[in-house]
């Protein structure tokens, strides 16, 4: 039998470890998966590096994972967001490593590491400060440069819908990075607002085929970060 | 966006002014990205009669207008993070498909604000370089990768006066040789390989005026 179901967010994170590359869905608040995060929190695995295009806003979620000292590096497109303050004190005093990395290339380089694709050629940042150093090849009388795929020991997701074989349907713009970071981690980890039968979810409808995921756990009302930073709450 | 960015002149077009002008080279059918700033400002003044589709880049693609207060989807937004709308007909997707749409030149047009834009169509719109700031870059550099035609809407000047239109940037690039065409409070300027040519003048604007403000030579061929 085949059940990815896990019965808490305790339970479903118990075995990331110190040193853990951990990829944590989410665009801003849209898609981010709190309660795995906090369950992380609980945890307490360190020296982590976190793959997110943003560091989370306020003091609970990622924000707090990374205020926690839990976090060694971040690889993310856009550190700065409104109410995000952890991020960029720890930076500043240089306590956090980042790697920028535009928007696009991230995600592809997370999609290549979930195919099986090591490394592609991109226009993006050819002849800029993110460019320099990488190899340069031209095609068709274009240059492009060499990035190389991305791939994780675990991934954190908020779903929408799921089923115990790992089928998932996505919010709206929650979606964003939730499919292919669930291709491209060893583990991929799912906080699904809803359990659904078997079939319920038409396989016509299904974004995330299950076969990309490991775990789902339901948490069946989700908080938002923007409540939470508005309630000025912090974690723990 | 705030208040406080106003025009550096006080003659010329204003933010909206120059919204709606940008806003007229927006075609029927087109695919469009909008910045955040002044550039979202343009969904609002395509002549009416135009059906055009607008994709932000966290993964809509049909992207409508802010919903009612108290309404909206904390998780329906764009890219500046803001609730937005999906209208009918509208498609969501994941990260690599939205970049795709970009990398892969599907989008038609994109309009960004800009710290600077040199002769060449060179673009530095995401960082002042300096030691202390955070680096972010988001998808501006992917944007002016992948999307057929960038256009840039701009203060002609910095708040202290300064050129924006350069011979050569001086801000950590976004792109090289990727602007196709400038509207500022002064003035619609097209990147050709010649260099940057003056299109169209605000009203009360003379090309002289144009050019002491340009850190560049304009061309200004046609003009009298």
């Amino acid at each position: 039998m085949i059940d990815k179901r896990v019965d808490s967010a305790a339970q479903a994170v118990a075995d990331i470890f110190d040193g853990a590359t951990v990829m944590i869905g989410g665009f801003g608040e849209a898609g981010s998966p709190i309660e795995l995060i906090h369950a992380l929190i609980d945890l307490g695995a360190k020296a982590l590096t976190v793959v997110n295009n943003n560091t989370g806003s306020g003091h609970v979620g990622l924000a707090a994972l990374i205020e926690n000292h839990q976090v060694a590096r971040m690889v993310c497109s856009y550190p700065r967001t409104a109410n995000s303050t952890v991020f960029p004190d720890l930076y500043r005093r240089g306590e956090i490593e980042l790697e920028l990395v535009p928007q696009g290339t991230l995600a592809e380089r997370i999609r290549a590491g979930g195919a099986g694709i090591p490394a592609f050629y991109t226009a993006t940042s050819v002849g800029t400060p993110l460019g320099e150093g990488k190899e340069v090849r031209s095609f068709d009388g274009r240059d492009y440069v060499l990035e190389y795929g991305l791939k994780a020991d675990f991934a954190l997701l908020k779903c929408a819908r799921a089923d115990r074989y790992g089928n998932l349907v996505f919010n709206k713009t929650a979606r964003n990075f939730g499919p292919i970071m669930a291709m491209a981690a060893g583990t991929t980890i799912v906080q699904a607002s809803a359990l659904m039968e078997l079939g319920e979810i038409d396989p016509e409808v299904v974004v995330t085929p299950g076969i990309f995921v490991n775990r789902v756990v339901t948490v069946a009302n989700p908080a938002l970060e923007s409540v939470l930073v508005n309630d000025g709450r912090a974690y723990p | 966006m705030t208040v406080g960015e106003s025009s550096t002149a006080s003659v010329g077009w204003n933010r909206e002014q120059m919204a709606r002008r940008a806003a007229l080279d927006i075609p029927d059918g087109a695919y469009v990205n909008l910045g955040i700033g002044i550039p979202e400002q343009v969904a609002q003044y395509v002549p009416e009669g135009r059906e055009v589709i607008y994709h932000t880049e966290n993964g809509l693609l049909g992207m409508g207008v802010p919903p009612d207060v108290g309404e909206g989807d904390p998780e329906l937004i764009n890219a500046g993070k803001r609730p937005v709308t999906a209208i009918p007909g509208a498609a969501y997707f994941h990260h690599a498909d939205s970049f795709s749409m970009i990398r892969g030149g599907h989008i038609d047009i994109c309009v960004l604000g800009a710290m600077q834009v040199s002769q060449n169509g060179d673009l530095a719109n995401w960082s002042t370089g300096l030691a202390d700031a955070i680096p972010a870059v988001g998808g501006a550099m992917d944007l002016v990768a992948g999307v057929k035609t960038i256009y840039i809407i701009t203060q002609h000047c910095t708040k202290t006066g300064d050129p924006k239109l350069v011979k050569s940037c001086s801000y950590p690039l976004t792109g090289k040789a990727v602007v196709s065409r400038i509207f500022t409070d002064l003035a619609v300027i097209d990147v050709t390989s010649e260099g940057l040519k003056l299109v169209e003048l605000a009203p009360g604007i003379d090309p002289d005026y144009v050019q002491q403000k340009t850190g560049c030579e304009l061309i200004v061929a046609g003009w009298q």
